[in-house]
């Protein structure tokens, strides 16, 4: 059964924009990306919208509907109230390019930034061996699609620009816990996260779990097991004597922080 | 006026609105806000006030364990070491251990942060503050300490839990007794020793820590246990919280007299 629906989508570029009113005619069970394809097919040819899989599995139609950052595939129209308005805008921590597609490169600048998986020499026969249990451990942060819904929502960047140079964001705080509890992996990386990712930026306020749409636990899996690293390294004092003493875990020369174009 | 920042910044979608969310998101807030405030408005009341904490063998938490030579006759279990160089009343003194916990404590400071600081107030509602440095610098780098308030309330717990125990005695001394304050400080003291088992720092202490958890089964167990009680770690922050502030109030009441303590045995 169609019925119409009210929408506000916001269309415009850098240069300037606003909220443009759309009534679409929609069908049950449909998601906020059918509504917008629709009035693609019927009403504005040249809207730009992104988006792939339709899946929920690609992360590319990351929008904010009543502004709330979500996937335009993944939210049912039955969300909403009958006779409520939808209201869609392009994400609203990057820079936009047109209509609902935004310039989402920060954070690839901030992924090449991340010192990659660094694993001790292979043993004799050549062969790494991992347990189970370490395997998990690291499974639920590989879920991530990349939406960026976790990046776009972090007031720290949101709602500071002048963050974005010294933070990574929860998506590669992800990465960086990911790494630090691989049991393979040979680099420490709690002194970058502090200094170069900017982990102390954060503050906990669970923003980035609450959008993220694989439900992974980003704030009490990683950020919080990674600050309290940091914590060890940088501001415990017993650790910190500990270290001294037993001249453990210095950072070797490898991991001086890398800045893209390296 | 300076160049705006956050999402008025020149390169993104002019949008003006602060949020264009149209639930209700202001309810968290406002209503952690409430709490919070009618928490720290009866705690400070009654760490002040210096009478009515203590009925055989009732002592409330507030003011326990109680160490200054003011503490009322048969209160101070711990002896009166302090002295009397104190100059207000023995709860202040003892309150500052579960306080740290509770202020650098990362379910409250989420908690705070949003809702006193409105840093941010709700997600994807825009912050009111033009600068922020989260918890880079003083005072809020000292966040990063708060395993060391974690284990001073660890002790602290092992107190409670004998003041729990020194219920059953009877106001006469002897074993043997049970009345409904003894089982509101039993509860007061499994909620507090949740809360702190429940704490991030400690799940991070037992195993989370290591990088292998293969190498280690045994703290591999336990971190997956204190994971569990993390999971539940801010509802167990409100309960004990509230416990705390209800018994408090159930021993005030019987040692004002208003009303009697039942007794089961
Ligand atoms: S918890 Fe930290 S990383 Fe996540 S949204 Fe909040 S401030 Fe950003
Ligand atoms: S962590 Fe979640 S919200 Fe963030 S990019 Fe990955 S899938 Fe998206
Ligand atoms: S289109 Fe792939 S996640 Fe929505
Ligand atoms: S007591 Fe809440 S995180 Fe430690």
């Amino acid at each position: 059964m169609g019925y119409d629906l009210d929408m506000k989508v916001w269309r415009g570029d850098a240069s300037g924009g606003e909220l443009v009113d759309f009534t679409v005619e929609v069908e049950e069970g449909e998601v906020v990306l059918d509504a917008l394809h629709r009035i693609q097919a019927t009403q504005a040819g040249d809207l730009a919208v992104r988006w792939n899989c339709k899946a929920g599995k690609c992360g590319s139609c990351s929008t904010e509907i009543n502004g709330k950052p979500r996937l335009a595939c993944m939210t049912r129209l039955s969300t909403f109230e009958e006779g409520e308005t939808v209201t869609v805008t392009p994400l609203r921590a990057f820079p936009v390019v047109r209509d609902l597609v935004t310039d989402v490169s920060y954070n690839y600048k901030v992924a090449e930034k991340v010192p990659p998986f660094a694993p001790e020499p292979r043993p004799a026969d050549g062969a790494y061996r991992m347990q189970q249990v370490d395997v998990e451990r690291g499974q639920e942060f590989r879920k991530c699609i990349e939406c960026f819904l976790c990046q776009t929502v972090c007031h720290v960047i949101r709602d500071h620009e002048e963050n974005k140079p010294s933070f990574a964001g929860p998506r590669f705080f992800l990465r960086y816990a990911e790494l630090e509890m691989h049991p393979l992996d040979t680099n420490d990386r709690r002194e970058l996260a502090r200094e170069q990712a900017g982990i102390g930026l954060c503050n906990i306020t669970k923003c980035c779990t609450e959008v993220c749409p694989e439900g992974i636990k980003i704030t009490d899996n990683a950020i919080i097991p990674m600050k309290e690293r940091v914590a060890d390294r940088s501001y415990d004092p017993v650790t910190w004597l500990g270290r001294k003493i037993f001249r453990r875990d210095q950072l070797p020369d490898a991991q001086v922080p890398r800045t893209p174009g390296d | 006026m300076a160049a705006p920042t956050g999402t008025q910044s020149p390169t993104r979608a002019r949008i003006t609105a602060r949020s264009l969310r149209t639930d209700r998101w202001w309810v968290y807030p406002s209503f952690t806000a409430l709490v919070l405030l009618a928490f720290v408005v009866y705690a400070t009341y009654r760490a002040f006030v210096g009478e009515h904490y203590f009925i055989e063998p009732y002592l409330t938490p507030l003011y326990s364990p109680c160490v200054t030579t003011e503490c009322v006759e048969g209160s101070a279990h711990l002896g009166t070491w302090v002295g009397d160089w104190w100059p207000l009343s023995p709860a202040v003194l003892i309150l500052i251990i579960p306080l740290s916990l509770r202020l650098t404590c990362y379910y409250y400071r989420k908690a705070y942060y949003r809702s006193f600081w409105m840093s941010p107030p709700a997600c994807a509602v825009a912050e009111p503050h033009r600068r922020y440095t989260g918890e880079t610098r003083f005072p809020l780098i000292l966040q990063n300490i708060h395993r060391y308030a974690l284990y001073l309330a660890l002790a602290y717990n092992v107190l409670l839990t004998y003041d729990a125990v020194m219920s059953f005695k009877s106001p006469e001394g002897e074993w043997g007794h049970m009345g409904l304050g003894s089982l509101i400080l039993v509860v007061n003291a499994v909620l507090l020793g949740l809360y702190s088992l429940s704490c991030h720092s400690c799940r991070h202490i037992i195993g989370g820590r290591l990088r292998s958890f293969s190498k280690h089964p045994v703290r591999y167990r336990a971190w997956g246990m204190v994971s569990v009680l993390n999971g539940r770690h801010a509802q167990l922050a409100w309960a004990s919280l509230v416990w705390v502030a209800f018994t408090d109030f159930y021993i005030w009441m019987v040692a004002s007299g208003t009303w009697s303590d039942p007794r089961f045995f």
